[in-house]
């Protein structure tokens, strides 16, 4: 059997277990050549074993991968072309910068001469050149990150697999960090699979994201479709801030879907595949995507009556209890202050949605 | 040392599991031969006849247990009673390990516990110099020991100097000395295991019987002390069980008053009047002894931790 | 330090405890310094003081005894270098197995194995082995000394070695292997490099356990054959006398010596 070598990795019914436990529950999916590819997820969700999958750290209970159409889920690590970029580095203290750089090339059969040659270059690439004979304990966080990544990079494995690099880093470092990452990609063309559990960090930096949870593939797409059209309660919950409607789907008209909340009050959202009428399920709004007003400005418009502002640098969330629906939060931009208005606390009002913000959500 | 020996800390990984069986091989190879095959070949000459002179007549026989047990009175002839002799140097050496311990444990907590709350930097250094002196020859130790109590010894001279006392006091050959070499030998193995435990010790729950209104010894007693417990217990164990069968601190310290179980074996295998499978059957009870009160302590270990998740 | 008026408050802190400390040093440090003084006497008689002299220093390399010492010296040492070197190349590769060998069903019969010398009280080791060597047929001698320090010094040297690859992280390895290492390459590389102060550490306990033992040696030694502690112990049975305290401040002071540098090689933490 052998997969489509066009991609850069296909996986198929993967399943692992330990034990009882189940850690995935048959994933499939298939990363493309040369892209940015992350698997995000809360802890626990399995992305990391499936990274560690592919690396051939764990075992495959059931399932193929696939690497450029070879079946290589029974290969030692050591036989596989991808590399890995550890969560702590884990770079050899005992070795110099260089001779960490070099080692992979080493032990693939290179000469010493070649292997330390290539590794020069690598760590031209990260610009880290004159530190190639100090000890990984000499360099600074940020540093041991770049050592990291040329010396995975340096062999040219096939994709290139990172398991939460950017854990370790602050908050400024990880930022420079998300940026010299995506640039490296583009740069060596290599597929990137690119583990998190942060999804400003995986939003940011991806081409497509899996979001997975309890061992399951939740939704695969790319970050704009994972924000703003996600599938399910747990994808709209984890990515970003979202507000939660319970309602029940009354018709459904050329793609168009009319629901109505527990109250009686009606709105209306593009509909959703496996959604039917009869159906009782929740609706997502993103609170950027909802504004307020002293009357109501649509059919959908909900009333209310503003509890709390809460500063927050760049926005202002404002927290409206709702007549017939659970508290919203409505989130203002600082620089929308003149298009859009806040109220005091206290103050009637009604929160307006902006078209295509509602969301039928599964389960 | 025993403190971990239930788990034996636990597996990281399984990178070398195909190897395994050959990276054992060496040591199960070696400890077979030369500890398990010993200890067998041991218990088996316990039951042989003994030869005059040394070694034994591979005739199987219960003599050595026999003469362990019974008095058959002055020619051997008459019904078994029991025999006092050996009892009481088994019971001996159990009362003198037993006061060593207590010492031990006397000296040993106070100490483990104020290293173990001196600052995070300091400890290894306060551990490291408790423990010197157990890597220094425990047959130079026991000398040393011999030479400072020594009625004509520096201590001596020391107290008469200052005029404490007006004639040298008599520590040598008396079962104190035996306690206090004992004592000396082994107190690191008291001090270690309780200073883990106690560095393990969560000191909010001090802080919060404090604040409940315990005094400072109250506190001790209630609190601290049930949850280092297993320390203290591990600590009394390693003192015990190698002072039981200790031969330098009796032999040096003691003197011929003081025999000790280690003493007793020493002599079967020593020249001609040995007799060597009444020394495999002493060690065989001394051993039996030993393994049964480190099983005891493993059971309540297990417990204790399936107790606490 | 706390000063005296925060102690007063300090929770943790027990009046007489520091006291006690003392004490305990006190103990266990005065036999051996009072030792290590009396070598430099001058007298013959052991503890009148007459100043200070190496001349029992000088005995022990010239005088009457002197042969006797120097090649229970020799055995002492040949015995140790090989017992501690066998025992720790057999602890690291039992070690490797224990730590990095995954779950398995020996695992537990194979560590109570590895500390079973420690838990059987040593004179019933020594006996065993004695008996062993009887029963076989093996002449008494060095060859079974050296076979008698080695099994017995495997937990010593076992300890230090698995607590050290219990604290180096697998990720290293899982490196190597990523980078194309072997397994084989994992382990030399990368596992054995990263153990050095734990196994340095093993091997000098070893070294000072078998350097040390009295009961053992003292069993299986043949006739004649003798090492520093039986030969020390020979001599003070007839009498103390102030050779024995100058060689057992040499031994003392290489033992001292050997447990600091074991100390500050464990402490060196290359990982870091």
């Amino acid at each position: 059997m052998s997969g489509n070598d066009t991609n850069a990795i296909e996986v198929r019914d993967a399943v692992k277990r330990y034990g009882d436990f189940t850690a995935l529950k048959q994933i499939s999916l298939s990363i493309r050549d040369n892209e940015f590819f992350t698997l995000l997820g809360p802890s626990g969700c399995g992305k990391t074993t499936l990274l560690r999958m592919i690396a051939g750290f764990e075992d495959v209970t059931e399932g193929e991968i696939f690497l450029y159409g070879d079946e290589i889920e029974n290969l030692p690590p050591n036989k596989r072309p991808v590399n890995t970029v550890f969560q702590n580095y884990a770079l050899f203290p005992h070795l110099t910068i260089l001779d960490n750089v070099a080692f992979g090339l080493e032990m693939r059969g290179s000469s010493k001469s070649e292997a330390r040659a290539r590794a020069g270059e690598m760590l031209e690439l990260v610009q880290l050149s004159q530190f190639a004979a100090r000890k990984p304990s000499q360099l600074s966080g940020g540093q041991q990150q770049r050592v990291a990544l040329a010396r995975a990079l340096a062999p040219r494995p096939k994709v290139l697999l990172l398991d939460e690099p950017l854990s370790a880093l602050d908050l400024k470092l990880r930022k420079a960090m998300q940026l010299e990452l995506k640039h490296l990609q583009r740069e060596t063309g290599i597929t990137f699979i690119f583990v998190t559990h942060d999804q400003e960090e995986a939003l940011t930096m991806s081409d497509r994201i899996a979001v997975m949870s309890a061992g399951e593939l939740q939704q695969l797409g790319a970050p704009t479709d994972i924000y703003e059209r996600p599938r399910n309660m747990f994808v709209a919950d984890f990515i970003g801030e979202t507000n939660l409607l319970e309602v029940s789907v009354d018709k459904i008209e050329s793609g168009r879907a009319v629901c109505h909340l527990g109250g009686g009050h009606e709105l209306t959202c593009d509909a959703v595949d496996g959604i039917g009428v009869g159906s009782k399920v929740h609706m997502s709004i993103r609170p950027e995507r909802l504004y307020m007003s002293n009357e109501p400005e649509k059919d959908g418009s909900l009333h209310g009556r503003v509890k709390e502002n809460i500063f927050i640098g760049t926005d202002i969330s404002t927290i409206v209890e709702l007549d017939d629906a659970p508290d919203f939060v409505v989130r203002t931009s600082n620089s929308d202050r003149g298009n859009k208005r806040i109220f005091e606390p206290g103050t009637d009002m009604f929160v307006n949605m902006e078209k295509g913000a509602a969301r039928l959500l599964i389960d | 040392m025993a403190g971990g020996a239930a788990s034996g800390g636990s597996a990281t990984t399984d990178t070398y599991k195909e190897a395994r069986t050959w990276l054992l091989m060496p040591a199960w190879v070696t400890l077979s031969i030369l500890v398990l095959a010993p200890v067998a070949m041991m218990l088996v000459y316990s039951f042989l006849t003994k030869e005059f002179r040394g070694g034994v007549i591979w005739e199987f026989s219960l003599a050595a247990y026999d003469q362990f047990f019974c008095d058959r009175g002055l020619f051997g002839d008459e019904p078994c009673t029991i025999e006092w002799t050996y009892l009481q140097i088994f019971w001996r050496s159990i009362w003198q390990a037993g006061t060593a311990t207590l010492l031990s444990l006397a000296i040993g907590f106070p100490t483990a516990y104020f290293i173990a709350t001196r600052p995070e930097h300091t400890r290894p250094m306060w551990v490291f110099l408790i423990t010197i002196p157990y890597w220094v020859n425990l047959l130079i130790r026991t000398v040393s020991m011999k030479f400072l109590l020594r009625d004509q010894g520096p201590l001596n001279d020391f107290l008469i100097n200052i005029g404490l006392i007006d004639s040298p006091i008599h520590i040598v050959n008396t079962n104190f000395a035996v306690q206090l070499g004992l004592f000396y030998s082994y107190l690191p193995f008291m001090v270690l295991p309780i200073y883990a435990a106690v560095e393990r010790y969560n000191f909010s729950l001090s802080e919060a019987a404090a604040d409940l209104y315990a005094t400072k010894w109250v506190t001790l007693r209630r609190v601290l002390l049930p949850a280092v417990k297993p320390g203290v217990i591990a600590g009394c164990i390693l003192v015990f069980v190698p002072s039981m069968g200790s031969f330098l601190a009796p032999d040096l310290l003691g003197g011929a008053k003081n025999f000790m179980i280690g003493s007793l074996i020493e002599e079967q295998f020593k020249g001609n009047a040995g007799n060597w499978p009444f020394g495999a059957a002493a060690s065989m009870i001394l051993m039996t002894m030993v393994l049964v009160l480190l099983l005891l302590y493993a059971r309540q270990q297990a417990r204790a931790e399936k107790a606490e998740g | 330090m706390a000063t005296s008026k925060s102690a007063k408050f300090d929770i943790k802190t027990y009046g007489g405890f520091k006291a006690i400390t003392m004490l305990c040093l006190l103990v266990l440090y005065a036999p051996l310094v009072v030792v290590t003084i009396y070598s430099f006497n001058a007298s013959v008689s052991l503890t009148n003081w007459e100043g200070i002299s190496l001349r029992w220093y000088v005995d022990v390399f010239t005088g009457p005894e002197s042969e006797k010492f120097k090649i229970a010296a020799l055995n002492s040492f040949v015995i140790a270098i090989i017992a501690a070197t066998v025992s720790t190349m057999i602890a690291t590769l039992a070690a490797t197995a224990m730590i990095r060998g995954g779950k398995f069903k020996l695992r537990t019969v194979s560590f109570g194995l590895i500390s079973l010398p420690l838990m059987v009280p040593e004179i019933v080791t020594a006996v065993a082995t004695l008996i062993f060597f009887n029963s076989i047929g093996f002449d008494r001698g060095l060859m079974t000394i050296i076979l008698a320090h080695t099994a017995f010094c495997i937990p010593f040297a076992y300890l230090p070695i698995s607590a050290r690859m219990q604290g180096v992280e697998d990720t290293y390895e899982q490196a190597a292997l990523d980078l194309y290492a072997t397994k084989r390459q994992a382990f030399t590389k990368i596992l054995v490099p990263l153990m050095m102060p734990g196994i340095i550490s093993g091997f000098i306990l070893a070294f000072i356990v078998s350097l040390d033992d009295f009961i053992i040696t003292n069993f299986v030694k043949g006739a004649g054959v003798e090492t520093l502690p039986t030969a020390i112990f020979g001599s003070v049975k007839q009498g103390m006398k102030p050779n024995i305290m100058a060689i057992s401040t040499m031994l003392l002071g290489v033992s001292v010596l050997m447990v600091t540098i074991s100390y500050f090689v464990s402490k060196s933490d290359n990982t870091k």
